[in-house]
């Protein structure tokens, strides 16, 4: 049985090989970003005596009158027309609930679903009602920060590498194989229970760490970083992709394909 | 210890330190990935750890929730290598829960817990090496995992402890100073409007010399704020950097 050690060595800064500065205003709580009073307050920021003070530390976001300050971290916040993935972890118990709905979604199932609207004290409200979202069956589920995923048109991606993909705004990622023919009749509330090939299952475990490498250092995902970093990651082993030294090189690689796509 | 100068004729302490000078701090934040912020900071030979988990629901009995506002609940709790001797700490005992009420009550004027209502937020603050300062370095480590979190905070909470020797007032006080049994006070401040979020002291202090001892504690605040600002601008610096602009 082979076994793998390290020893530990300083941890490199994150991004000392980027070499370019930001551009941003970057701001710490308590910090004054402005003391003109025309402006709007969003997100991370209060009101203290005529002027606009900080509350988050993170970078200042201006939108003509609006003034928010988007933290590098964050809990999730809904907002209608995301798309999350999450697990059933209770469920209201009353008559017709019962009859209807214990058929098909049970405590413990992992469904995706769509806001339909936010309460004023940050509950959000969700609906299955499209034949696209319902319960989850077999794939892999990782769970990122919700700052991570990027806000696209669409977030249900099936990538030509041969698995399916669902960036839930939450954080929560889904990696699943592809449905061979689309399921109409079912609506998405039967779960596939077939056996899933090796092949898919590799490309499955594969890009499962390709987020996680892209996560570790920090890269915003979306179906094309996602896809890039794939790529990059085929001359390795599946589980080298973990390997700090590996993570960076596939990282590094994808970052520069990235900005020679926008460029 | 009998004849150990706290202040020596030229002004210096025992750590070499003079009156008013702070120990190194060194910090970091983002130490723990699983949670949703972490840091961790050494002040001199004080090591501490802290945790934030939240906003989230809030666990076990609803009824404690707050209809317009978030609960802050710290728990403070002590390595059994921290001190000088190993001596196992039980949790819930009267030290801890002390500490863990002196936290959220710092924590609760700083963090605005109006913009959560009916949720939790969770710091666990932990002592590695115990050496003078435990609370001051306790609110310093978590007002930077606060802050890594993203829970939005009205102004950083730095803290120091101060105390009085000789007719002079010293700031940050190590574990020998504390030890030798003259006043001792804990100031936890928010550096920009210069208010107060805790004060405590329990021994016998002149009230002539308060007003000094109090201004040497809130100078020395003041420049932990100095310091950790800086700790935070570099993160979010560098994290700024590797997200692209």
């Amino acid at each position: 049985m082979a076994m793998e050690m390290r020893l530990p060595v300083v941890r490199k800064r994150l991004g000392e090989g980027l070499g370019r500065e930001t551009k941003k205003h970057l701001v710490v709580p308590g910090d004054t970003i402005t003391t003109d009073t025309g402006f709007m307050r969003g997100h991370g920021t209060y009101m203290g005596e005529e002027k606009l003070i900080a509350s988050v530390a993170g970078s200042v976001e201006r939108v003509n009158k609006l003034i928010c300050v988007k933290a590098l971290k964050t809990r999730y916040n809904g907002e209608v027309g995301d798309i999350v993935v999450g697990r059933i972890t209770e469920r209201r118990r009353s008559a017709e609930d019962e009859l209807a709905m214990r058929g098909f979604l049970q405590e413990g199932d992992l469904i995706s679903a769509e806001v339909q609207a936010v309460f004023s004290d940050g509950a959000v409200s969700l609906h299955t009602r499209s034949l696209k979202y319902g319960k989850l069956g077999q794939g892999v589920l990782v769970q990122v920060s919700p700052s991570l995923v990027k806000r696209q048109k669409t977030h249900f991606h099936d990538l030509p590498c041969g698995a399916s993909v669902i960036l839930g705004n939450n954080g929560f990622i889904w990696i699943y194989p592809t449905p061979e023919h689309k399921e109409e009749e079912a609506g998405g509330f039967i779960a596939n229970l077939e056996p899933v090939s090796l092949a898919d299952r590799e490309v499955i475990s594969r890009l499962r760490n390709c987020i996680v490498a892209l996560v570790a250092q920090r890269v915003m995902l979306y179906d094309t970083s996602i896809l890039y970093c794939y790529e990059a990651s085929l001359p390795h082993q599946i589980k080298d992709i973990l390997k700090p030294e590996v993570m960076e090189e596939i990282v590094v690689e994808t970052r520069q394909r990235l900005l020679e796509q926008e460029g | 210890m009998a004849g150990l100068e706290l202040l020596s004729d030229q002004g210096y302490r025992v750590d070499g330190r003079r009156a008013r000078e702070l120990r190194k701090i060194q910090a970091r934040m983002g130490v723990f990935a699983q949670a949703d912020g972490s840091a961790y900071i050494e002040q001199g030979n004080t090591k501490a750890l802290a945790v934030v988990y939240g906003p989230h629901e809030i666990r076990g009995s609803r009824s404690r929730a707050l209809p317009d506002r978030a609960l802050v609940n710290c728990q403070y709790s002590s390595a059994t290598f921290s001190t000088g001797e190993r001596k196992r700490r039980p949790h819930g005992d009267r030290k801890s829960c002390e500490m863990g009420l002196q936290l959220r009550q710092a924590f609760e004027a700083a963090v605005l817990t109006q913009l959560h209502p009916r949720s939790q937020i969770d710091i666990y603050v932990q002592v590695l090496q115990a050496d003078g300062g435990i609370y001051a370095a306790c609110v310093n480590v978590a007002t930077l995992a606060v802050l890594d979190a993203g829970i939005p905070m009205r102004d950083f909470v730095c803290a120091s402890s101060a105390g009085f020797v000789d007719g002079t007032a010293l700031a940050d006080l190590s574990h020998v100073e504390e030890a030798a049994g003259g006043p001792q006070l804990a100031l936890a401040l928010l550096p920009a409007s210069g208010q107060i979020a805790l004060l405590e002291m329990d021994a016998r202090l002149h009230g002539d010399h308060l007003e000094q001892v109090l201004e040497a504690a809130a100078q020395a605040a003041r420049d932990v704020h100095a310091v950790l600002d800086r700790v935070v601008r570099q993160h979010v610096r560098e994290a700024s950097v590797l997200l692209g602009d």
